[in-house]
């Protein structure tokens, strides 16, 4: 019974292994349940910003444009807003997010882009960049399980404020969409110059007063509305990183399962062909006796 | 029934308050800004301070405190957009620094980090061939 011990110690490893699995699956639900809350949560706030944001951009005021606002072409410097998680364990999700923004940066290269520069919010993410050689300007990790602007405010304006300066000419933003518990996509999309169609169209013309001055408004505003879509991809990431680790999770306790269920059945044969020559040896001998 | 005007108080991270009101008091960016229903639309900055709101039917006003933010009103709506935390052009130049510096350092780490797992192979290496040696010397006696 050699083969019996060996594969008792198997048995219980993985037993130990789905426990674990088991608990992790339980932490990433609750966790799941809060990161969405907190996701709806922002959805106010981003909506009302991106109407006013709208109204703003086709209103005519003393002929300002904000920079936000104008396309500049060609394309040749371009930031990099790579949001991922901190920790593993969450299946492909981040794997699919960097091939995606991989796949981009190519692109761009084609494009003629010679330079991007990469704010890195989240260590996996971070990790890649510096692997594969790329320009990490800015960096934001150990965010934890609750987003705060204020510590993106930091890591972003780097970027926003090379883009202002004219050192980038778009910055782009890279996460991992939540569409639902099940479902989460990689989407890298342009962030600045903002997008016509990503504001919609205004609701009614307002002719505001403007207080202090329009321009001081305006770039107050656009700012935030900047700051506000990155928060709100961060806030996804952080439900699609623990929704795609539940799912994760799930998976490894169910074939945990299963190989201790075929590991047990190994066992039991083992064990019964063990008896079986036992008894067949005892008969043997007894025979050889009697014989 | 008085006039009501809806007022919204929405930061980045929740909603703070959502509902009709009489009378909203708040701390404008040239001053205390006191706003009735039928308002001409405005868009300012406020500063830090506090936001009081008077709901119809209700003795006590509604107070809230705002670390800044953006104020946007048209004659039927106010919509506060409230600061999470306090701004300055300063605060977030330093902030910015601070990232900047950080990222830097992580580049710098990296290469310790590629030294430290360089010398671990060379040393896993290394102690394969002592084992081979060793090995070797053993079948040779």
């Amino acid at each position: 019974m050699a083969a019996g011990k060996e594969i008792r110690n198997k048995i219980k490893s993985v037993q130990n292994t789905k426990k674990i699995t088991k608990a992790m699956e339980m932490v990433a639900a609750s966790k799941m349940r809060r990161a969405q809350e907190r996701m709806r949560a922002a959805r106010p706030y981003s909506e009302r910003i991106r109407r006013l944001a709208a109204n703003l951009s086709q209103a005519n005021v003393t002929d300002y444009r904000h920079p936000y606002l104008v396309q500049r072409s060609p394309l040749r410097r371009v930031g990099l807003i790579l949001i991922t998680t901190d920790k593993g364990l969450c299946g492909g999700l981040n794997t699919n997010l960097l091939r995606m923004a991989l796949t981009s940066m190519r692109e761009w290269e084609t494009q003629g882009v010679t330079d991007i520069r990469v704010c890195c919010v989240g260590a996996k993410g971070l990790g890649f960049v510096q692997r594969m050689g790329g320009k990490v300007v800015s960096q934001l990790t150990q965010i934890g399980d609750t987003p705060h602007l204020e510590k993106l405010i930091g890591p972003v304006k780097v970027l926003i404020d090379a883009f202002q300066a004219g050192e980038l000419d778009a910055v782009y933003l890279a996460y991992t969409r939540f569409v639902n518990t099940m479902k989460q996509e990689p989407s890298v999309e342009q962030l600045l110059p903002l997008s016509g169609d990503r504001l919609g169209t205004p609701e009614g013309m307002w002719d505001y007063v403007y207080e202090p001055d329009p321009q001081v408004v305006i770039d107050e505003l656009l700012l935030r509305y900047v700051e506000a879509l990155i928060y709100q991809a961060v806030a996804e990431n952080m439900a699609s990183e623990q929704s795609a680790r539940m799912v994760a999770m799930k998976a490894a306790t169910d074939n945990a399962g299963n190989v201790i269920k075929e590991l047990q059945l190994v066992y039991n044969k083992a064990r019964q062909a063990a008896i079986t020559k036992e008894i067949s040896e005892i008969v043997g001998g007894a025979a050889a006796i009697a014989g | 029934m008085a006039m009501t005007v809806h007022v919204d108080v929405v930061s980045a991270e929740e909603q703070i308050f959502s509902g009709l009101a009489e009378f909203v008091v708040l701390p404008g960016e040239s001053g205390e800004l006191g706003v009735l229903p039928g308002h001409t639309p405005l868009l300012t900055r406020i500063r830090p301070g506090a936001v009081r709101i008077k709901v119809p039917q209700q003795q006590a006003e509604e107070l809230i405190f705002v670390a800044g933010g953006m104020l946007e009103v048209q004659p039927n709506l106010v919509t506060v957009l409230a600061d999470t935390a306090i701004r300055g052009h300063d605060l977030d130049e330093a902030k910015a620094l601070e990232a900047k510096r950080e990222a830097e350092e992580a580049m710098r780490n990296q290469d310790t980090k590629i030294d430290y797992a360089k010398a671990q192979a060379e040393l896993a290496e290394a102690i394969a061939q002592l084992a081979a040696i060793q090995k070797l010397r053993k079948r040779g006696h």
